[in-house]
């Protein structure tokens, strides 16, 4: 079949909600219509003040193209900054219907200096609004907030919480506290309250906090695997605090953390909390119980096991309910829909995978 | 379910450390002198992972009218060695000279520890094995140690806890993975930390049931480096053994690493086969604690099929940390073939040492009489 | 199977990669050192359009910390995941055993062999004069 049929014709068949997508500004100038002349200066001058010790670039680079598909580069600017480009490459190609805007770049999450990330975070949700959301009507941004001052944080959530553009709340699970921590309460309750979800979605090296528990890791192989940890830790924290017994209308999504690691946290948590549940009397069910009513997760990096069956298994104990499809698009791990399972799904498994979870999720119309 | 049949080898036991008094003939005028002024000799070198008093830390029928728990060597055999039908216990000491910042002050004590296990423990019942306490702070002084100890080859292994303060595989860790391959010592990495750094790559958890259940995460760190930095190139004939670590987590873990490897391969052209081969051939898991849902045998037994090989877990007891109630240290449905590799097999594989015995004596290296 | 003209040798640079279509199939074309190849567009993987990617050397070590780089050009870098594949073979590096692009046979032909489409390779005389080789272009 001719290649640009056989696309057309995958993408009527296929529609998906894509819960995570990177958009990226060309440069700051792109930000600067949504700060004040003071903030625009102290961007030009001090510049961004963050966590670890290079300016610029990530101390742990990324592989081929700083971690980014090298097909997705446009003709000028970076991967993601070219709405024209992500049509025609993503969202028409692969059927997305509704996709949801993680934007990662010099947001409030990682600025050490709180009123300068009130100023980025503000920005960068008045820069999703006009440059991408107004534009394009299949994609939904995120609020980007300054997450470890919680004041500043519910300023900017209630700023944007009647506007139906924003579906969630963008919370970095690689914090300076785990996120779980009293502190961090009153921007669950403001969430609560407008009755958006969280996203945790990892943003550099926010927190300051070694990769691991036990140091900083060497190569981008430990880095990118320490996703998956950090998430581990985020959830624990999340169910040990008892965030989900005093918010009990919260809902997160967790996203590019994985997921196949939910069954055997979820065994352990409820393991031990058994024999100590002494020392957390504020919890009123079991860790599991609280995980399977508050928390979403969204497929990529999808796993590979040597056989694909043993990822059924995971995704039926995790909950086919659970599960959102999302590709990280332009990412460099990026998830195709056509080709993201290599094990046959039932149709209707299809259906709450790549529409219906998040459809339901995000009360999408 | 109880263990089938007699001659298990249980690679996780803890009898309790003796106090820095009980300690003081094994150490050097220097120190005794320095413990005594300084009072180091009433510290308890307890590590903050095991508080003492925490259900974790000992099964409430496994504690002692007076003393410790795993402090009497006739409750041990009494508690594990006699009920269990145990061959060989592998003693791992979990002693808080570890924990402290002064190297030369830990190798001082780690060393008097060893002299102390190897008088009161090893002297006293043949059973017993041990692993070698080292100064994991200085990998040199560490190194030194294992070459001191390693002549007494009823230890088999050298001991390190989960959570340092930089991830095990890098090389400046190595001169005590050469020293360990050089005397056919496995390496054996046990859940604990010294909290150099914060236990979450978001800082510090409230809760110890939230750290003891973040220890996981922090083995799947930890043999991730040790893959990561080419250790097993490095040091061919090295085992490594996760102990006290969970293993549920693994399959995502092969799988994870496996699928990514290939892209970033690159960055690390020394790993020369997948991740998960490399696993499966130098790294094994003993069993407690068994995290699986108990009114659900059937998903252990298809964690166990997503493990992709019957070789790399080891039977343990944890005691006498509680992780299992009465001698129901079993999961329900293992078949004859799988108990036999987890209870002798394996563990014979893994830690050559405990060969010695079973050729020198002219034991029967196979399953042994039926449980009476 | 039939041979199809699908482009002229010189619009493929020695360390590029052309890619056309053929019998509706995207093939990518490459020039390493004077030898062509041809490899599928799709990567066996997940899909991706594989002769996107970069073309790279190949990484090897004898051991940690120890690097070298070894047949270069002669790799393609799958632009999504990294997967690497020998242009020669179509062997993918990581797993020798189980992933290969599909590979197509290519050769450089004169033009009365094969069926007409929008390109006629040409014909390219090859003289000795004096240790020099030369082409007529």
């Amino acid at each position: 079949m001719n290649v640009a049929v056989r696309h057309a014709t995958a993408a009527q068949r296929l529609k998906v909600v894509d819960c995570d997508i990177h958009p990226v500004y060309r440069t700051t100038a792109e930000l600067h219509p949504f700060m004040a002349a003071h903030w625009r200066e102290h961007m030009a001058t001090f510049g961004p003040h963050f966590r670890h010790g290079l300016t610029g670039q990530l101390p742990f680079p990324r592989m081929m193209a700083a971690g980014m598909r090298v097909d997705s580069f446009p003709q000028d600017g970076p991967p993601g900054s070219d709405l024209d480009l992500m049509r025609k490459q993503h969202l028409d190609a692969n059927g997305v219907e509704c996709g949801m805007l993680i934007a990662l770049s010099r947001g409030g999450m990682e600025e050490r200096n709180l009123e300068f990330g009130a100023a980025l975070s503000s920005a960068i949700n008045d820069w999703q609004l006009e440059c991408w959301v107004r534009k394009e009507p299949r994609l939904r941004a995120a609020i980007v907030v300054p997450q470890e001052n919680a004041e500043f944080a519910v300023a900017e959530i209630e700023r944007r919480a009647g506007d139906p553009a924003f579906v969630q709340i963008m919370i970095s699970p690689r914090s300076s506290d785990p996120l779980g921590h009293r502190r961090y309460w009153p921007i669950y309750a403001a969430a609560e309250r407008c009755g958006k979800p969280l996203a945790l979605h990892v943003a550099g090296y926010s927190g300051g906090h070694p990769s691991t528990g036990s140091g900083w890791p060497t190569y981008y192989i430990q880095e990118h695997y320490a996703m998956s940890t950090g998430m581990q830790n985020t959830l624990s924290s999340l169910v040990f605090e008892g965030v989900l017994e005093r918010f009990p209308k919260l809902k997160i999504v967790m996203i590019e953390g994985g997921f196949a690691w939910l069954p055997a946290l979820c065994w352990r948590m409820d393991k031990h909390w058994e024999r100590m549940r002494a020392e957390t009397p504020h919890l009123k069910r079991r860790p599991s119980e609280y995980v399977r009513e508050h928390f979403w997760f969204t497929t990529q990096p999808i796993e590979e096991p040597e056989n694909p069956e043993h990822l059924a298994d995971i995704m039926s104990w995790v909950g086919w309910d659970r599960l959102m499809f999302s590709t990280d698009y332009p990412h460099w791990d990026f998830d195709d829909p056509k080709q993201a399972f290599k094990f046959r799904l039932t149709e209707q498994q299809k259906a709450m995978i790549f529409r219906d979870n998040a459809r339901a999720f995000y009360g999408l119309p | 379910m109880k263990l089938p049949f007699e001659g298990a080898i249980d690679c996780d036991l803890h009898p309790a450390m003796p106090s820095v008094q009980g300690l003081l003939p094994y150490l050097d005028d220097y120190w005794r002198d320095q413990f005594s002024n300084r009072h180091i000799d009433r510290m308890p070198f307890v590590l903050s992972s095991y508080p003492p008093g925490s259900p974790l830390s000992s099964r409430p029928d496994w504690r002692l009218p007076s003393g410790s728990p795993g402090g009497d060597l006739d409750a041990i055999r009494r508690q594990v060695l006699d009920p269990f039908g145990i061959r060989y216990a592998i003693c791992n000491p979990l002693h808080g000279a570890v924990a402290l910042f002064n190297d030369d002050m830990a190798a001082a004590l780690c060393a008097a520890v060893n002299d102390w296990m190897a008088r009161e423990l090893l002297d006293r019942e043949p059973r017993l094995r041990a692993s070698i306490l080292v100064p994991a702070q200085s990998p040199e002084l560490a190194a030194r140690e294992i070459e001191r100890v390693a002549p007494d080859r009823r230890f088999v292994q050298v001991l390190l806890l989960a959570m340092g303060e930089t991830p095990l595989g890098r090389r400046i860790h190595w001169p005590i993975y050469a020293a360990a391959e050089k005397h056919e010592l496995a390496i054996g990495v046990h859940a604990g930390s010294t909290y150099r750094v914060a236990p979450t790559y978001s800082g510090w958890t409230s809760y110890r049931v939230e750290d003891y259940v973040a220890q996981s995460a922090a083995f799947e760190t930890q043999l991730l480096s040790l893959v990561a930095e080419g250790v097993f190139q490095k040091f061919p004939k090295l085992k490594v053994v996760m102990i006290e670590s969970g293993f549920t987590w693994l399959p995502t873990w092969l799988w994870r690493t496996a699928k990514t490897w290939r892209g970033v391969r690159a960055e690390v052209p020394w790993i020369d086969r997948s991740p998960a081969e490399i696993v499966r051939e130098h790294v094994r898991f003993t069993l407690q604690p068994i995290d699986a849902p108990p009114a659900e045998p059937d998903m252990l037994l298809r964690t166990l099929d997503h493990l992709g090989s019957d070789r790399l877990l080891l039977f343990s007891t944890d005691y006498p940390h509680w992780q299992f109630d009465g001698a129901e240290a079993l999961p329900e449905g293992l078949s004859g073939d799988t108990m036999q590799k987890l209870l002798v097999d394996n563990p014979l594989e893994t830690y050559p040492r405990l060969r010695d015995a079973a050729v020198t004596a002219g034991q029967d290296k196979t399953s042994g009489k039926e449980a009476s | 199977m039939s041979r199809r003209v699908v482009a002229r040798a010189s619009e493929v640079a020695p360390g590029t990669c052309k890619i056309v279509t053929a019998r509706g199939r995207e093939i990518g074309l490459f020039n390493i050192g004077g030898e062509y190849f041809a490899l599928s567009n799709r990567c066996p993987h997940k899909g991706a359009e594989l002769c996107r990617g970069m073309i790279v050397g190949l990484v090897g070590s004898d051991g940690p910390g120890e690097y070298h780089l070894s047949r270069e050009g002669e790799f393609i870098r799958c632009p999504w995941h990294g997967w690497e594949y020998d242009i020669r073979t179509g062997q993918s590096w990581c797993d020798p055993t189980s992933v290969r692009a599909r590979q197509f046979q290519v050769t450089v032909e004169p033009g009365s062999n094969l069926l007409k489409g929008p390109y006629v390779v040409e014909t390219y005389l090859v003289s000795v004069e004096e240790d020099y080789l030369v082409i007529n272009i």
